[in-house]
């Protein structure tokens, strides 16, 4: 199995409530000079063969991000197990 | 008699009132699945609200996929009256048929409540028994209902005179540009956040005000049947 990862995240103009809401939270932390924080999406798909970037990348331009408000990237995952 | 169909999808919330609508404004409401594959004979479609598919992902982006949307968009592009409500609006703005997107609310709250629009555009197969400028009061029922679209689509919608409705009396949402509802070129595709289907009853409703937008599309429909 192949794995590759997609990273979704919003056009840098587009507005993130959700990451200004996370830097409010911040000083009830103690966490001092954050300036900006957003928040994407992160979304892993294994292939049964090898990985197929070509077909990850259409997966991920036609359904799991929205060009008009996303960017995206997509990048093969090296495996993490150690070789028998 | 006109029918006029609307589409439940698995999370929709809103067809039943949507199909309600309809009857009231005296057209024939016919059901349709998402797994539907043609649009059984119907003369315009309405998209309801709710929570299409859970919303997963993006608000409308799975239900753009449902075989439904095939047809529907065939049907879009030749000219047939559709209209999205809330979820159906973010199910037109995924499937391309409506520019733009809608993100989450700015203030991050869930809104209810009765809304102020200004009606922009009476031209739509939808808007026609409305007057611009007419300010109307119809519910507003979303978290992921902000407009947003880049400067130069906003600038197209506003120079052609695609912004059909704004919010008035304050933007529930921070919608760009206080816009509550867009059409496209040609004017048969609606999209609106606000709900006309919960504001068609005095028993039931803030106002009756919605009820326009089903009466609209009836009288836009008679004029093409005239016509042809």
């Amino acid at each position: 199995m192949a794995r590759v990862v997609v990273d979704v995240m919003l056009k840098p103009e587009i507005l993130d409530p959700q990451g200004e809401a996370v830097v409010n939270a911040l000083p009830r932390l103690g966490a001092s000079g954050v300036e900006s924080v957003r928040i994407g999406k992160r979304i892993e798909i294994e292939f049964a063969g090898d990985a197929d970037l070509g077909a990850a990348r259409e997966i991920a331009d036609k359904l799991l991000a929205n060009p008009v408000i996303e960017n995206f990237t997509v990048r093969v995952e090296e495996s993490a197990e150690q070789p028998a | 008699m006109t029918r006029v169909g609307v589409v439940t999808f698995p999370g929709s919330l809103d067809d039943a009132d949507a199909l309600r609508a309809v009857r009231l404004a005296g057209a024939e409401p016919v059901r349709l699945w998402h797994a539907d594959r043609n649009l059984r004979q119907v003369d315009a479609v309405v998209l309801p609200g709710g929570f299409s598919y859970g919303d997963y992902l993006r608000a409308g982006a799975i239900a753009r996929f449902a075989p439904v949307m095939a047809p529907l968009v065939a049907a879009a592009r030749g000219g047939m009256p559709v209209l999205g409500i809330c979820n159906g609006f973010q199910v037109l703005c995924e499937a391309h048929l409506l520019p733009g997107a809608l993100t989450r609310n700015s203030h991050l709250h869930f809104r209810c409540r009765p809304q102020g629009l200004e009606v922009a555009n009476n031209r739509t197969a939808w808007t026609n028994r409305y007057a611009v400028g007419d300010q109307v009061v119809i519910p507003v029922k979303n978290i992921d209902g902000r407009y947003t679209a880049d400067v130069a689509t906003l600038d197209a919608l506003e120079a052609e005179g695609r912004v059909v409705a704004r919010y008035v009396g304050g933007n529930p949402n921070g919608s760009l540009r206080d816009i509550a509802a867009i059409t496209n070129e040609a004017g048969n595709v609606v999209g609106m956040m606000p709900h006309p289907e919960h504001a068609v009853e005095e028993l039931t409703g803030a106002s009756t005000d919605g009820l326009g937008v089903f009466t609209s599309v009836r009288n836009h429909l008679a004029s093409v049947g005239a016509r042809a």
